[in-house]
């Protein structure tokens, strides 16, 4: 490690701080940073603000916290584990599979006459979208056990979502004008809709899935050479297939499934935080990765509170330029 | 040591080799030469376990090598494959480093041995000087040693090398050789490697093993030439 990365990973945080306390700061009411601090620390300040910043604008800005540090490194797993740098968290299937969850609820289930019901209600859009999700990953997973090339397990995923998608839009052409607008919203992404206790099931489907990619440190690096001499370095390539599903359907199946699908955090983010730091070891760039996912993903919400704007639109303004910037500038990428 | 016993080798159409059987020894360099589509490569992949679709054995010492888990096979052998590997950022120093992979622990982190072995194969290789360099801006020749160098530091006592000469210039091609001969005399490894070189093979190998379908000949570099099999295979008067 080189002398430079703790100056670059304190800056990072620094920034992190920044953002955060602007991002309490900024909305459609703007409230002074110093009524911000007061109405978290309990000092004096009008109920009706400490409100605004306690239960609504601190839950989005930790949810943008984890969502884009789950999204980057999740985005970061796929490339490595695709050697492609086009892979994001969602090649696999799981905003398809989060969103065939949800347009089943929304969608189908009025299709069906069970608009009303309670049981449908409290499983929530959220519950449908991770149950998506995951069904998506393990039917992928449980493909690609029978797949030695990586190539046909990423054309697998690929063709797996568009075939979903296109049931999705048979779905969306049958469904009434009210069901479709909320089905449309909800592909716009969301960081506002998070309830505290689903922020508490966020940090933790969060945490263990960094835990998770915290573990597969060293098999990633070893896959940057390939997966053959991967293999012949020691590294067993099914468990860590299976660690590196876990741990990408958790970060981002779950923020899809509380957020919607938020693109282009994934794959951008990654990029930026190799170029930042100017590493190929994961060792750098999962942390590197996941201080700047929290970053990005803090702006574009500051952009989209400010213009009034859907999240999705704002990281795929800010994401594309970015993808563009790298690649014109290497010519080549990782 | 590899032995062979009674190989079969090839694809669900085309047998590549039948019913081999021979051994490849420590302490001496081995060419494999044969024609193109002759499957060097294949039974390179298949001694290196990635390849299990075989029938017969392959021994490593006592062990068949299919009943050998991932970690323990990486300790007993490694590959230079002729699969380019070019990643930004990556430095030699780093792409060597991965090369302890089998000794380090959950998160790879180097020991004072550990970076004393990635040097010296480094310097081994002639390397030393690039070992800040990053993947993206060197020649495929240059690319080529940084993975041999990767292959020392595993410390194995078999090295496994396709086609290893292949994007060398010519005076590079015979130092490889002479480096490669250097490690198998010195270091008592056990080397293999694929080309197309056959007078490489003639003057700088220990032994010669020549695919010539269905059958593999391994002899002495000596008895090989004058066994007149290589001008046979090749269609050389």
């Amino acid at each position: 490690m080189k002398l430079t990365h703790p100056i670059r990973f304190t800056a990072l945080a620094l920034l992190i701080v920044v953002l955060f306390a602007l991002d309490l700061a900024v909305g459609s009411v703007s409230i002074p940073l110093r009524e911000v601090w007061a109405s978290l620390t309990g000092g004096e300040v009008a109920a009706s603000t400490a409100k605004i910043v306690r239960s609504i604008r601190l839950v989005k800005a930790v949810v943008a916290l984890l969502a884009g540090a789950a999204l980057a490194v999740s985005g970061l797993q796929m490339q490595t584990l695709f050697r492609n740098p086009l892979a994001g968290p969602y090649v696999l299937g799981i905003s398809s599979g989060a969103s065939f969850g949800v347009a089943l609820l929304l969608l189908g289930a009025p299709l069906l006459g069970l608009g009303g019901s309670s049981l449908i209600a409290s499983f929530g859009m959220a519950g449908a979208a991770w149950v998506g999700a995951a069904v998506i990953l393990t039917m992928v997973a449980i493909l690609s056990r029978r797949i030695k090339d990586i190539m046909v397990i990423l054309i697998l995923g690929m063709m797996c979502s568009s075939g979903i998608d296109a049931v999705v839009q048979i779905l969306q052409y049958l469904s009434s004008e009210g069901a479709l607008k909320s089905f449309v919203i909800w592909t716009m992404g969301s960081l506002g809709d998070v309830t505290t206790p689903q922020l508490a099931l966020l940090a933790v489907a969060v945490v263990i899935g960094l835990v998770l990619a915290v573990a597969v440190i060293k098999p990633l690096n070893l896959l940057l050479l390939g997966e053959q001499y991967a293999r012949t370095m020691g590294l067993n390539i099914r468990r860590t297939r299976r660690m590196v599903f876990l741990s990408t359907t958790l970060l981002a199946g779950t923020v899809t499934a509380f957020c919607g699908p938020v693109g282009f955090i994934g794959l951008a983010v990654p990029h930026l935080a190799r170029m930042l730091f100017r590493e190929a070891d994961h060792r750098i760039l999962i942390p590197a990765s996941a201080l700047t996912g929290s970053a990005v993903l803090l702006v574009c919400d500051l952009i989209s509170k400010l213009f009034t704007l859907p999240i999705n639109t704002v990281t795929a303004l800010m994401g594309i330029p970015i993808v563009v910037w790298v690649v014109w500038r290497h010519k080549t990428i990782a | 040591m590899i032995r062979l016993e009674n190989l079969t080798l090839g694809y669900a159409d085309r047998t590549l080799l039948k019913q081999v059987s021979t051994s490849f020894e420590v302490g001496r360099l081995t060419a494999l030469i044969g024609r193109n589509g002759s499957g060097k490569s294949t039974l390179l992949r298949a001694l290196a376990g990635l390849n299990t679709e075989y029938k017969g054995q392959i021994m490593l010492g006592e062990e068949e090598i299919r009943q050998l888990d991932a970690h323990t096979l990486s300790t007993r052998l490694a590959l230079v494959t002729t699969e380019r590997v070019r990643i930004a950022n990556l430095r030699c120093r780093d792409v060597v480093a991965l090369g302890r992979a089998p000794y380090t622990n959950w998160i790879g982190r180097m020991q004072e041995e550990d970076r004393q072995l990635v040097e010296h194969a480094l310097e081994v290789v002639g390397m030393s000087a690039f070992s800040d360099r990053t993947m993206d801006r060197m020649s495929d020749g240059e690319c080529q040693r940084v993975m041999i160098a990767r292959a020392l530091a595993q410390q194995t006592p078999i090295i496994l090398l396709d086609e290893p000469t292949s994007f060398l210039d010519l005076p590079n091609r015979y130092e490889l050789c002479r480096l490669l001969s250097q490690l198998a005399h010195e270091e008592q490894k056990c080397i293999l490697f694929s080309t197309h070189e056959l007078d490489i093979a003639r003057t700088m190998c220990d032994s010669i093993a020549l695919v010539d379908n269905p059958h593999l000949h391994h002899l002495p570099t000596e008895e090989m030439v004058q066994s007149g099999l290589i001008e046979r295979t090749f269609g050389l008067k």
